[in-house]
């Protein structure tokens, strides 16, 4: 009797647990993109002020005369108290304002419309490419090599994909050059003109990812086949692609989801190797030629910039893993 | 000592082992004896070409590009070290903030850590390099601040899982101070992965160096890393390409090296030493076949049909076989029960006799019948098909045996969309009609829910339900209430003897239980070390039992008639290990009744007058233990 209560009492509970479980998730979530940006942009601010000596003395350099620099800091309100200009940093950041450049005295607003297209063409085509030969690869290796079959082959995958994984972009981007630029001449090696200019960079930022990926999938496609629920599968005699691709392809997926995120965000920052090595006119050779002429407000915004890309990517990946795996939701701390 | 042997055993971590210390000592002594070789200027050779001279060419000053990558290996090995050092310092302070300040002060600590764990590291020695200014010590803060937060969370997690232990609660208890019990026994416990992670930092951060350098905000000329050489040579790589790739592969060898060096002391710490597999007897496995005797049934009865099932898989040294020639038969409505320890080979027999066993085990039978369908045929659509519809599986937990990621009412209706054709919504239809049958409250809105909302219970009768999707004629269950709480296995009981009644279905359920069998089936398989060795009807366990082994596992049931002040009866000894049979009766270490015919002859399954089959050369004879019950009774008596 207390059994057959309990049951009926306990089922439209449950439903609406469902929903809240999506709305505690969201809230959650949002907040602690919230804070995050919060800190990010925080930090972007103090950037210039933990910068020992003076800023504009250091873009301008020794021999600019004492009044410009004097000028230079009343313009941007370097004088003012610390806690007044983190109020017009957030104003500025909220109008659209980043700022003027030291250098070329471009709104830095406008610096990053400009190049920000390029870099992120270069990230997103990488990161597709990355998982469209991931996710087949790692599903086949792990469907070859699932139960201590094939041996030879586990080895040779492991050991390439380890070594592709830990060779840095920039050295992969280098030996590309090297190959199909140099010796072949099969394809341009700098500037992003034609479709062409594409491959190199991509593939110097998708190879090593892709190698970690496939990896990671291949041990959990192996570790997935073996599970419970996939003997359930085959006991309901369902095809093999449906097994596969149907049943444990998800449930790899959600664990290599999470660092799946970790991977893309690397790849936010891998382009700024990559850009520097084939003068790709993104961000990234932007900021590496903005700190090197200590124009610290580019400096500011692209890292800003990166920032809220990397945790764009990371708000993704979690509501992609929420959707593919409900359970997530609830285990996350 | 041991542990660093077994790092170099594995063919990797002698690779990386000799490529770790064949760096560290390049490092050591490179500068030593090629600092003039790298540093000497060869005008004449301005930006040549590997020759005999120059194994790698020259730079822009005529300069000899392999001595300077040798050399460079210093420079480029201290800075990362440097970083690392950094790395973990920093990373100790952050990880144990929660642990020396209390729980409340370390909060704020570790969402900080959480937050900049987020960001690539690269992003963060970005930013601090702009912080710190550009060259080769403000690298060096640089990444070593970058890689701090990832230490800093690998060292709260160690620390949470040693500080919890019961040593470190003692000290607590006995009123050491926090910084004491933390330098005392909580670092001395977490220094082993403290150590291995930090090897692996290195790797990472040899990298970044490489990277920052590479960018031109690392080190500085005149010194050189390999970044900067590999800086300096993209510039000229079309004129000398070795500039380039030469630092370029050191960068990538001593990254692998760091990385796999420590991947493999981490392997080895976290596994320890894996012993060697026990091997297989040497005596090869009497084969001993009855054959059943099933004549006095009416063929068209017979829903499973199982003769001399054998199931074998690869060994380290020979095949094993864990079912070694079972032969039984299940009629329609029957419910038969499948009993023994565990390793007996009962649940391969289910998977067996339900094409189940997976890769690499190998399945033979002389006769292998579902329905009079040969079950040892290729796999085709019409034996799927037989197979989804026909045959239902109930397995023993239901908590992992549904996919997480699927609603339940999609993963009932699956059976139905591929064997019965039928479309999404009434494919749904019919699986919420099943869950209902199998009494599951409010199925239409309990189809659209998870596995995970669903309880253990509920989701054994889904489980039930799913098999029910076809018109099954068997049901294999195997050990079906197991992992289930004790209020809920006879609700699950129940519903599998409801559903045998109402359509005639035939049962085979798997248990090490004997209570549970003897309540639900109608008769009894006792199996052994992969084999029959008592088929009795389940009304007759208790009172008739013949096979000593058969009594020992029900005289280990306690009952209301339990004597309390007696010890629980268990079955001495060990079960048999699949991939080493002894000769002779497999039983006969463990058996009180055996005879030295019981260690050489192998007693034969043989079939009695009543149908009944028992493999024991001492069938019947009273146990030691009850001629001991008996001799106290007739104390007791006088």
């Amino acid at each position: 009797m207390a059994l057959a209560n309990s049951a009926v009492v306990a089922t439209p509970r449950v439903g609406r647990l469902g929903s809240h479980a999506w709305l505690r998730f969201g809230v959650r979530r949002l907040g602690r993109l919230l804070v995050s940006l919060w800190v990010l942009i925080t930090a972007s601010f103090l950037m210039i002020h933990l910068i020992p000596g003076d800023p504009v003395r250091a873009a301008l350099g020794p021999t600019a005369p004492a009044a410009l620099v004097a000028a230079k800091r009343e313009e941007m309100g370097l004088d003012d108290p610390i806690l007044v200009q983190y109020w017009h940093y957030l104003q500025g950041l909220f109008t659209g304002d980043l700022g003027t450049s030291m250098i070329s005295q471009l709104p830095v607003s406008d610096v990053i419309s400009q190049r920000l297209p390029a870099t992120l063409a270069l990230a997103l085509l990488a990161f597709v490419f990355a998982v469209v030969v991931a996710v087949p690869l790692g599903v086949t290796m792990g469907v070859l090599t699932r139960r201590g079959h094939g041996r030879r082959t586990e080895l040779a995958f492991t050991t390439s994909s380890v070594v592709l994984g830990i060779i840095p972009d920039f050295v992969i981007a280098v030996v590309l050059v090297y190959v199909f630029g140099v010796s072949l001449e099969w394809l341009p090696v700098a500037g992003n003109d034609t479709p062409s200019a594409y491959v190199l960079p991509v593939l110097a930022l998708a190879i090593g990812p892709a190698a970690i990926l496939s990896r990671i999938i291949r041990v959990e496609m192996v570790s997935v086949l073996d599970a419970d629920f996939v003997r359930t599968a085959r006991a309901k005699r369902l095809p093999k692609r449906t097994i596969y691709l149907g049943h444990a392809l998800p449930n790899a997926l959600t664990a290599s989801l999470t660092i799946g995120g970790l991977i893309l965000s690397a790849m936010v920052a891998g382009t700024v190797l990559v850009e520097n090595v084939f003068a790709w006119p993104g961000l990234g050779s932007t900021i590496v030629s903005s700190i090197l002429n200590k124009d610290y407000q580019v400096v500011q915004a692209i890292v800003l910039v990166y920032g809220v890309g990397v945790l764009l990517v990371n708000t993704l990946v979690d509501v992609a893993l929420a959707l593919l795996d409900p359970r997530s939701m609830i285990r996350e701390d | 000592m041991s542990r660093l042997k077994s790092v170099i055993r594995t063919p990797v971590g002698l690779t990386a082992t000799i490529l770790t210390v064949g760096v560290l000592l390049l490092a050591v002594v490179a500068p030593i004896l090629w600092s003039d070789d790298a540093d000497a200027i060869d005008t004449a050779n301005i930006l040549a070409g590997p020759s005999a001279d120059h194994w790698a060419g020259t730079d822009n000053l005529g300069r000899d590009i392999f001595f300077r990558t040798l050399v460079a290996t210093r420079l480029s090995v201290e800075l990362a070290l440097a970083a690392t050092a950094i790395a973990v310092v920093i990373g100790l302070l952050l990880g144990t903030a929660s642990f020396v300040l209390g729980r409340r002060s370390g909060r704020l600590v570790n969402a900080g850590v959480n937050i900049a764990v987020a960001f690539p590291g690269m992003l963060l020695a970005l930013f601090f390099a702009v912080v710190f200014g550009v060259g080769a010590t403000g690298a060096v803060f640089a990444i070593g601040l970058a890689g701090a937060p990832a230490m800093g969370r690998l060292t709260r997690t160690l620390v949470a899982s040693v500080s919890s232990r019961d040593f470190v609660d003692a000290a607590r208890v006995a009123g050491v101070g926090r910084v004491r019990i933390l330098f005392r026994h909580v670092l001395p416990n977490i220094s082993e992965p403290l150590v291995v992670n930090a090897t692996i930092g290195a790797g990472g951060a040899l990298l970044s160096f490489a990277g920052l350098s590479f960018l031109g905000l690392g080190v500085q000329q005149p010194s050189y890393d390999w970044g900067r050489l590999l800086f300096d040579g993209i510039g000229s790589i079309y004129v000398n390409p070795a500039a380039a790739l030469a630092p370029g592969l050191a960068v990538v060898v001593a990254g692998l090296a760091f990385n796999l060096f420590g991947e493999s002391v981490a392997k080895v710490l976290g596994v320890g030493v894996v012993a060697g597999i026990q091997l297989p007897s040497s005596a090869p496995a009497v084969e001993t076949t009855s054959p059943v005797d099933v004549a006095h049934h009416d063929a068209d009865d017979i829903v499973l049909d199982v003769r001399d099932l054998e199931v074998t898989f690869p060994g380290p040294a020979g095949p094993i076989r864990p079912v070694r020639g079972v032969s039984f038969a299940v009629r329609r409505g029957e419910a038969v029960g499948v009993v023994g320890e565990s390793g007996s080979g009962k649940s391969l027999t289910a998977l067996a006799v339900s094409r189940l066993v997976g890769d690499p085990g190998r399945v033979d039978a002389s006769r292998l019948e579902l329905l009079g369908h040969d079950l040892r045929a290729a796999d085709s659509k019409a034996l799927r098909k037989l197979l989804g519809t026909s045959l239902a599986m109930v397995f023993q937990d239901p908590m992992t045996s549904f996919n997480p990621t699927k609603r339940m009412g999609g993963q009932l209706a699956e059976v139905a969309r591929h064997h019965q054709g039928m479309d999404r919504r009434s494919a749904l239809a019919r699986a919420v009609d099943r869950m209902r049958a199998v009494r599951i409250t409010d199925p239409e809105h309990r189809a659209h829910q998870y596995p995970h909302e669903f309880s253990g219970g509920m989701r054994q009768r889904a489980m039930i339900g799913m098999g029910l999707m076809g018109s099954p004629a068997l049901i294999v269950a195997d050990e079906p209430t197991t992992a289930l709480d004790v209020t809920v296995q006879q609700q699950v009981l129940d519903l599998l003897a409801s559903i045998r009644a109402a359509d005639d279905v035939a049962l085979v359920l798997i248990s090490h239980d004997v209570a549970v069998v003897g309540q639900v089936c109608d008769r009894v398989l006792v199996m052994y070390a992969g084999k029959i060795v008592e088929d009795l009807p389940a009304a007759d366990l208790a009172a008739t039992a013949r096979h000593p082994y058969t009594r020992a596992l029900v005289a280990a049931v306690p009952d209301m008639h339990t004597d309390l002040d007696r010890p629980l009866a268990v079955i001495p000894g060990r079960p048999v290990d699949p991939a080493d049979v002894p000769s002779g009766c497999a039983y006969a270490a463990r058996c009180p009744l055996a005879t030295d015919r019981c260690r050489t002859q192998e007693p034969p399954l043989e079939t009695d007058s009543a149908g009944r089959r028992v493999a024991c050369w001492h069938a019947g004879e009273p146990l030691p233990i009850e001629i001991l019950d008996r001799e106290l009774a007739e104390v007791d008596t006088q």
